[in-house]
């Protein structure tokens, strides 16, 4: 037998129990049975080396830390993967994911659903053959939770988002890297998030926050994107067509789509080809009225800006490039200003963003839905910062980072 | 004589002095209702004999008007609820069951038994939990991790997979709480044929007490039966998504974040799939840019994923390895006939 259990004298319950699992034969069923058996406050320690799964893992108990050797030293393989939706599949609270690295898995590689208080820590989630559109959508992937925590996570070659967060509450994404992804790191519908200090690099996007229809929860807001390295996102996007990542132009450094009351300041943005900051409205038709497709309450100021805007790929770029002396303008914003309510009335003459720190290039589209070809660009120069009232800083329990630091 | 006697040998000592054969002891209540699953099937005495071939007293044979697909296995369904209890009647959703029930299920193909799953209702919910047959046949045992058996059946090959206790829970969940998936009335509204003759099931459940309140059948709505042709096309292609997806794609299920919802009583056509783009699908979208492109079956995302075995694209994502030619085909000709918005 390869578990050992050892009584841990300072953990919360008295039960608390470090259950340790080597790599090796049977892999699957021996950490699985670890996952599955598990008590509140019990440790599951992975052994340094390569797990070789066969099927995908859950945890479905609160309270439990799976904690590895090291994200260089602890593999979790699924080239060999057979069944399931992610490589690792966590259903239950504040659970911590710590110092292993999840591999190839045929599809997410690591999701939370509904897991209040998660902690991804230190982590690798990789598609080792580089950025392919076989590989699996997104790396790690809390959804409907609150009390997200995502710290020094580092994600490569995911087809959708590297790190993403969905219809989510009070999220922290710090320290982390995103490279060779389509979207480095993507918030999507979800309510309070600081995202800073994390190196978003040679994906197709850089850092996007989007608001999408008809989800259960919908309105994203109070979000602050800041002291970010965005620099050289310039892979070709990969994404399967039919998702919304596929539309992100090649070269995009930060995207904001619909969301209300999002900061973008303190950034480093170089060598983006497309645009540094693009801000715009969700373009599709949708059918709920709920659905608000506009960018509201946006402020871009105090980034630092190198060279962008050099290779615009998305439709009309080019000629759009061509008209402003070659290079695109650091931002740009769709102009759109009004939509028309699923069954209801037209809503005009929303507030422009604020972007104090660039000039703006606007395309003057004005109603949710304009064609791009339908476009009347012009520039904008800095605005002044405006009275846009500023998020408080998200703040996660105590324990959360506690349990992280543990 | 002892009387820690196991009961075995009770009954051989019982059977010699008289020559009559004593009645077997009826399912085990309380290792039903013990914190802990029992280690082997047998313990709960939910059958007679060792094979699982005669149910015990109280237990009653089901069967469900569309079941789900599970790699083409046959599904053996038997419910038990306490004596003097019985299920209550509602019109919507599963039954509601008294503490002591057990749902019990086995997969085989032909004669291969292969796992025999329990939903027991304790007093503080449903727990679910699977025993593996072992080659023999004759003894299944507790299988918490899940497990994969390889099978030949009918020119096909399985990779059949037993799920593990975490599967069980995530196909079983409403909200926070584990819940059958098809004993509804609507879903149980058609004839069986019991040992004495063909009957209703309400009706037989009703005569037996293993269920009170319920009107009669012809007022009870009817799941229909998804590959009976005398059907409306529309019905059955509903009524398989809604046995074969909806546990998860509904507003309480697992798949509550994709706002796609295919039970049988969801209206809103946008949540049905019908021009809804996807929103966490990554390469399971095949390319494609709507759940259901009304009228364009091979342009619809819930077609592609149907008919997929590649982990990450398939649906469900688990519980088949092979498509389900039949239930794919009924799908896409919906889909195909569906008006184009």
């Amino acid at each position: 037998m390869r578990i050992i259990l050892s009584c841990i004298l300072l953990a919360a319950p008295a039960s608390a129990r470090t259950i340790t699992i080597a790599a090796g034969d049977a892999a699957q069923e021996r950490l699985q049975g670890a996952l599955v058996d598990a008590k509140p406050g019990d440790i599951v320690a992975l052994g340094a080396g390569r797990f070789v799964l066969t099927d995908g893992l859950s945890l479905d108990v609160d309270d439990v830390t799976v904690r590895g050797a090291g994200a260089d030293k602890t593999v979790l393989s699924f080239d060999g993967q057979k069944g399931e939706g992610e490589g690792l599949l966590v259903t239950s609270d504040r659970v911590t994911l710590k110092d292993f690295a999840v591999e190839n898995a045929r599809g997410n590689g690591i999701k939370s659903k509904g897991s209040d208080g998660i902690s991804f820590v230190s982590l690798r989630v990789e598609w080792t053959g580089g950025p392919k559109e076989t590989n699996g959508a997104y790396g790690v992937y809390p959804v409907s939770s609150s009390d997200v925590l995502i710290d020094r996570v580092t994600v490569r070659g995911a087809s959708d988002a590297g790190i993403y967060v969905g219809q989510s509450k009070n999220i922290v994404v710090k320290n982390s890297r995103a490279e060779f992804n389509v979207a480095g790191i993507e918030i999507e519908n979800s309510y309070n998030a600081d995202v800073f200090d994390n190196v978003a690099t040679r994906n197709t996007g850089g850092i996007l926050v989007f608001d999408l229809p008809g989800l259960p929860q919908m309105g994203g807001h109070s979000i602050r994107v800041f002291r970010n390295e965005v620099v050289t996102n310039d892979t070709p996007n990969f994404a399967a067509k039919g998702n919304i990542v596929a539309q992100v132009p090649t070269g995009t450094g930060i995207m904001v789509m619909a969301n209300r009351n999002v900061h973008v300041f303190d950034n480093r943005l170089d060598g983006n080809g497309g645009t540094a900051v693009m801000l715009v409205a969700y373009r599709a038709a949708f059918t709920d009225a709920t659905y608000n497709p506009l960018p509201r309450e946006v402020v871009v100021r105090d980034n630092r800006y190198g060279r962008n805007g050099f290779a615009p790929a998305f439709e009309g770029g080019a000629q759009l490039a061509a008209a402003v002396g070659g290079t695109l303008p650091n931002a740009m914003w769709d102009g759109v200003t009004g939509y028309t309510v699923p069954g209801g009335a037209p809503v005009t003459g929303a507030a422009a963003p604020v972007v104090a720190d660039t000039p703006t290039l606007t395309l003057g589209l004005l109603t949710q839905g304009t064609p791009v070809s339908a476009a009347k660009p012009g520039i904008a120069p800095p605005s002044a910062k405006g009275a846009v009232k500023e998020p408080a800083a998200v703040v996660l329990p105590p324990a959360q980072f506690k349990r992280a630091a543990g | 004589m002892s009387l820690r006697a196991p009961r075995a040998a009770l009954a051989a000592l019982l059977f010699a002095l008289t020559g009559v054969a004593p009645a077997p002891a009826p399912v085990d209540l309380a290792r039903v209702l013990a914190a802990d699953p029992a280690p082997a099937l047998a313990d709960y005495r939910l059958f007679t004999d060792a094979g699982a071939r005669t149910p015990n007293t109280g237990l009653t044979p089901y069967a469900l008007a569309t079941p789900l697909f599970s790699d083409y296995a046959d599904k053996a369904r038997l419910v038990f609820v306490p004596p003097g209890t019985a299920a209550t009647y509602t019109a919507t959703g599963v039954l509601e069951f008294p503490v002591g029930t057990v749902l019990v299920k086995t997969f085989a193909y032909g004669a291969r038994k292969l796992e025999t799953r329990l939903l027991i209702r304790k007093a503080d919910g449903w727990v679910p939990n699977t025993y593996v047959w072992n080659d023999a046949q004759d003894a299944a045992t507790l299988k918490r991790t899940g497990a994969r058996i390889a099978v030949s059946w009918q020119g096909r090959t399985i990779d059949y997979a037993v799920p593990n206790a975490n599967q069980c829970k995530q196909c079983h969940l409403s909200g926070d709480a584990v819940t059958p998936i098809g004993p509804r009335a609507r879903n149980l509204n058609v004839a069986f044929a019991y040992a004495g003759g063909r009957e209703n099931q309400l009706a037989h459940w009703t005569r037996t007490g293993v269920l009170r309140g319920s009107p009669a059948p012809a007022q009870v709505t009817r799941t229909p039966v998804w590959d009976d042709a005398r059907e409306s096309l529309d019905g059955r292609a509903r009524a398989y998504l809604d046995v074969n997806c909806a546990h998860c794609h509904s507003r309480k299920g697992f798949a509550s974040n994709s706002g796609l919802y295919l039970d049988l009583e969801e209206t809103d056509p946008a949540a049905l799939g019908v021009g809804k783009r996807p929103v966490a699908a990554g390469r399971g979208s095949g390319g494609h840019q709507f759940a259901i492109a009304p009228g364009d079956a091979a342009a619809s995302i819930l077609v592609h994923r149907m008919a997929s075995t590649e982990p990450g694209v398939m649906m469900p994502q688990f519980g088949r390895t092979v498509p389900h030619a039949e239930g794919v085909a009924l799908i896409r000709d919906w889909i195909a006939k569906l008006p184009p918005g």
